[in-house]
């Protein structure tokens, strides 16, 4: 097998008339971000919830390292080490910072069928919490519930819940998506970091930061990748301008 | 005896159930529409048929208190719709299900208050009353015959209503954007109290008619609802199309049900136990039906909404 | 909160950790805390006394808040904390209730419940009943969880609902064991080292049963499986995002939340010496939701405020009008409508998530 973290191989996925993902295969390296843009409608949510776990594809497959995970609900892959965040940040709004980190945590660490032992003095689980929310620079952060926190505090709890699951790949759809150009800023610098430890599937709008970003970019256009290289290469090839173009200008 | 049989039990199978399409189509239709869950809709059930029998009871005219009655029942759901139940679109289901609780309580006592617990009297008129002999030499009461007819006219009016005229453009659009429809310039608070008033006034119908043949009495109206629950369970929430489907088959199943099963465990039982055991399980029959349709389509057969 | 600067040091990590956790966790005993105790403490000294004042019809009354309240638990596990919105409790609180009827019917006849392919005799001792209600309730909440759970929403709410008639019509139908009228329970249940005929023993006997089961939601709640829960009613993408599935985890807690129901329904048979399908009924599951809600869903005394304002009601304005029940529809609409956080929200100030 290869260096492949995370791997489609041929996906295919149909609704109706609509060929939302059309012979799809991508990989991920280790320590690299592999950004995958396109135009609105291109399908990239479709291919989203192939890799995540809510949309089976028709046609098709998809490995984590070496494990097929065509088949695996959400959790199974998640516990697999398939960590993500969500264009619209998912958390539980009334929960503290620390709850929602700490079940990923939890998750790891065995079922969740233990109905005795409080969490909230369970070091197992407090300890890798507040390491993946440090991790994050958002400690300081940890018992104020997320409904009181900023839009960009909201994105490094999610990538700090993510990294509680000790992923081995990471799945981040429009991460910068709302933030201002501090904001935006301050998570490239994040990630940057990250991807040492974990390689990154981005999925992204903002450019600039694909740019800086990516180490590979794919582009999808109507249900196919189009191209595929490095920042250079997309940015001189002349069908991702073409498809491009509209979207660039506007 | 066994054609004859068979052939009766399937007309009231049929009448069963168009009487349950009268209330599961307003039930199915107010949830697609508005998203509202509404327990008092078998109130309004029983409204209409306690204002059918106080007007035939002192006009004499069975049709007069039938207007009455579904007059009544519109008019009560307008005035529930636009007292409480519009606070609800935008709540929890638990909420709703709780104020619509409530409701239930209110009309039921009110009721209990106002006329008393002892049912009251409401008959077919005499022009409905007697057989018919149908092929097979089956005799069957006119006025159940009447029934099915009423049920049928009234399934085509209501897709006639919803595919072809403004109003029905109107709902569809509502089911399945309620954002799109505002932007149509459609006043939605008014056309939800007409599509309430509508669902109601078809509950009160089904009140009357049945109430003619069975009892009018409080609380008449709840075994109705929650089969009509079960209809539009398997049927699809928010589908008329379901509605209809799964009103007719709860309708065949349950009283083909009552009649047969006794009759089959007494092939191999002693009959005063296959009796017990048979009702027992055809009591349990439609629900089992929709668990088994539920295991393989969790969203009914017909499903609006995704 | 803590103003610690962040360091990898492990030691001063954990320190950190535990400190704002410390800061966090004694914020509320109080007002709170005073209304609990007192509401717990009333229950248990007033039938007391009125049993030493010689009253026992409100010893009995307070038994029979005791027993609903602890049914209320039950349901609020599966509603407030779980977010099941189950609209047939009733199934397990009747098929409890049945289970104490019949089983006490055949150890009065004399008579085996069963006799083919092994004998099974009826019993008059209540550890027994409670063993059998606890499976039975358990089996049957897991087929109709297993079922219901498929759905969310309004589906839930109906087929929940659904199911609870289907048991009901069976036990309607079913003409061994009184059918429509019910079943008379001749000599209450037993238990060793109590005299379950006396009714102050009875009500210390529920009210053990009351606190176990608050107890044990409170524990419970806390733990792994409460987080997992927690999450599932709030944010079910979340947790499956965070490694954990919500079907299972919904269904054990709906399990759960059936067989407290089901105990509180076996010692409601007994208390009242007769089980029938009025136990089973609709409206019995929508009155365990009104009491939910009228104390406050997901608090963990809401059940027992719940109780006790709507037996109080019961019975002060059933003594007063026959359609006590129409003001009580009222009262529903206007909590519903405008006091969404119920009596102990009014009472004890709202809830914090933590």
């Amino acid at each position: 097998m290869s260096e492949s973290i995370l791997s489609l191989q041929h996906l295919h996925k149909r609704f109706g008339a609509l060929q939302a993902t059309n012979d799809v295969s991508l990989d991920l390296q280790q320590g690299e971000i592999h950004a995958l843009i396109g135009p609105n409608g291109a399908g990239k949510s479709t291919l989203i919830g192939q890799i995540a776990g809510n949309i089976r594809p028709d046609e098709g497959r998809v490995y984590l390292a070496d494990t097929e995970i065509t088949g695996m609900s959400i959790a199974q892959r998640a516990r697999l080490g398939l960590g993500r965040s969500f264009q619209v940040s998912s958390l539980a709004e009334p929960l503290s910072v620390m709850r929602n980190v700490m079940m990923g945590v939890q998750a790891l660490q065995s079922h969740s069928f233990r109905f005795w032992k409080p969490v909230a003095r369970d070091q197992q689980l407090l300890e890798p919490a507040y390491a993946a929310l440090e991790r994050m620079q958002l400690s300081h952060r940890a018992w104020t519930p997320v409904c009181e926190l900023s839009h960009g505090e909201r994105r490094q709890v999610e990538m700090a819940c993510a990294l509680a699951l000790k992923p081995r790949a990471l799945l981040l759809d429009e991460p910068m998506a709302g933030l201002g150009p501090e904001g935006s800023a301050k998570l490239t610098e994040l990630l940057e970091a990250l991807k040492r430890e974990v390689p990154i599937l981005l999925i992204e709008h903002d450019m600039e930061a694909v740019f800086r970003l990516a180490d590979r970019i794919s582009v999808l256009v109507s249900g196919s990748v189009i191209a595929h290289g490095d920042s250079q290469a997309i940015k001189q090839d002349p069908r991702v301008r073409e498809a491009y173009l509209g979207d660039l200008d506007a | 005896m066994s054609v004859t049989l068979l052939i009766e039990q399937l007309l009231n199978g049929v009448q069963l159930g168009t009487m349950l399409f009268l209330m599961a189509s307003g039930l199915t239709l107010v949830f697609g529409v508005m998203g509202l869950i509404n327990l008092a809709h078998g109130s309004f059930y029983m409204v209409g048929a306690y204002a059918t029998a106080t007007v035939t009871a002192s006009t004499g005219s069975f049709l007069l208190g039938l207007g009455a009655g579904i007059a009544a029942a519109a008019l009560v759901g307008a005035l529930v719709e636009l007292l409480v139940i519009r606070r609800l679109y935008h709540r929890p289901h638990l909420d709703q299900v709780l104020a619509t609780f409530a409701l239930i309580l209110i009309f039921s006592e009110g009721t209990r208050w106002l006329f008393g617990s002892s049912p009251l009297r409401l008959s077919p008129p005499s022009w409905l009353t007697g057989f018919v002999t149908l092929p097979g030499d089956t005799r069957y009461p006119i006025y159940r015959l009447m029934l099915i007819g009423v049920g049928i006219t009234i399934s085509i009016a209501l897709y006639v209503l919803i595919s072809k005229t403004r109003l029905g453009m109107r709902i569809r659009a509502g089911e399945s954007d309620r954002e799109m429809i505002g932007a149509l310039g459609v006043n939605i608070s008014k056309l939800y109290t007409v599509v309430f008033a509508l669902g109601a006034g078809l509950a009160g119908l089904a009140g009357a008619l049945v109430g003619a043949l069975q009892s009018v009495q409080v609380g008449m109206g709840e075994p109705v609802l929650i089969l009509a629950f079960v209809v539009i369970v398997i049927g699809g929430i928010g589908s008329i199309k379901g509605a209809l489907l799964g009103a007719l088959l709860v309708g065949i199943v349950d009283t083909l049900g009552r009649v047969y099963l006794p009759i089959f465990f007494q092939a191999f039982m002693p009959p005063s136990e296959a009796t017990g055991v048979g009702s027992a399980l055809a009591a349990m029959l439609i629900y089992i039906l929709m668990a088994v349709i539920l295991a393989f389509k969790p969203k009914g057969l017909f499903s609006a909404h995704v | 909160m803590s103003n610690h600067t962040a360091s990898s040091n492990n030691a001063s990590q954990n320190t950190a950790a535990k400190a704002a956790l410390a800061a966090h966790a004694n914020s509320h005993f109080n007002r709170k805390g005073l209304v609990q105790l007192a509401l717990l403490g009333l229950l248990l000294l007033l039938p007391v006394a009125a049993y030493f004042l010689g009253h026992t019809y409100y010893v009995n009354l307070a038994s029979r808040i005791t027993i609903i309240a602890m049914a209320a638990v039950g349901l609020n596990l599966a509603i407030g904390y779980g977010g099941m919105v189950s609209f047939g409790h009733a199934a397990y609180f009747g098929l409890g209730g049945y289970v104490a009827g019949i089983s006490a019917y055949h150890a009065f006849d004399l008579t085996p419940f069963m006799s083919w392919p092994f004998t099974v005799p009826g019993s008059d001792s209540m550890l027994v009943v409670w063993l059998v209600t606890v499976l039975l309730c358990a089996l049957l909440a897991l087929a109709i969880g297993a079922i219901s759970l498929r759905t969310t929403g309004v589906y839930f709410i109906m087929i929940t609902l659904a199911f609870a008639q289907m048991i009901y019509y069976f036990a309607n139908s079913w003409p061994t064991y009184g059918g429509q009228d019910g079943l008379p329970i001749y000599i209450r249940n037993t238990l060793p080292l109590a005299d379950s005929s006396n009714a102050l023993s009875y009500f210390l006997i529920c009210f053990t049963g009351l606190v176990l089961a608050m107890a044990i939601t409170s524990r419970l709640m806390k733990s792994r499986f409460g987080a997992a829960l927690t999450m599932a009613r709030l944010n079910d993408v979340r947790l499956a995002t965070a490694g954990v599935n919500p079907y299972p985890i919904r269904l054990v807690a709906f399990v759960m939340s059936a067989v407290i129901t089901g105990l509180a329904g076996a010692l409601y048979a007994d208390l009242n010496g007769f089980v029938s399908p009025a136990m089973l009924s609709w409206h019995f599951s929508g009155e365990l939701m009104v009491i939910v809600i009228l104390g406050g869903v997901g608090r963990l005394y809401g059940p027992l405020a719940g109780a006790v304002l709507f037996v109080m009601m019961e019975t002060l304005l059933g003594g007063f009008t026959e359609y006590w029940q129409l003001f009580l529809g009222l009262v529903l609409l206007g909590v519903v409508l405008f006091a969404k956080h119920g009596v102990m929200g009014w009472l004890a100030g709202r809830e914090r998530n933590e």
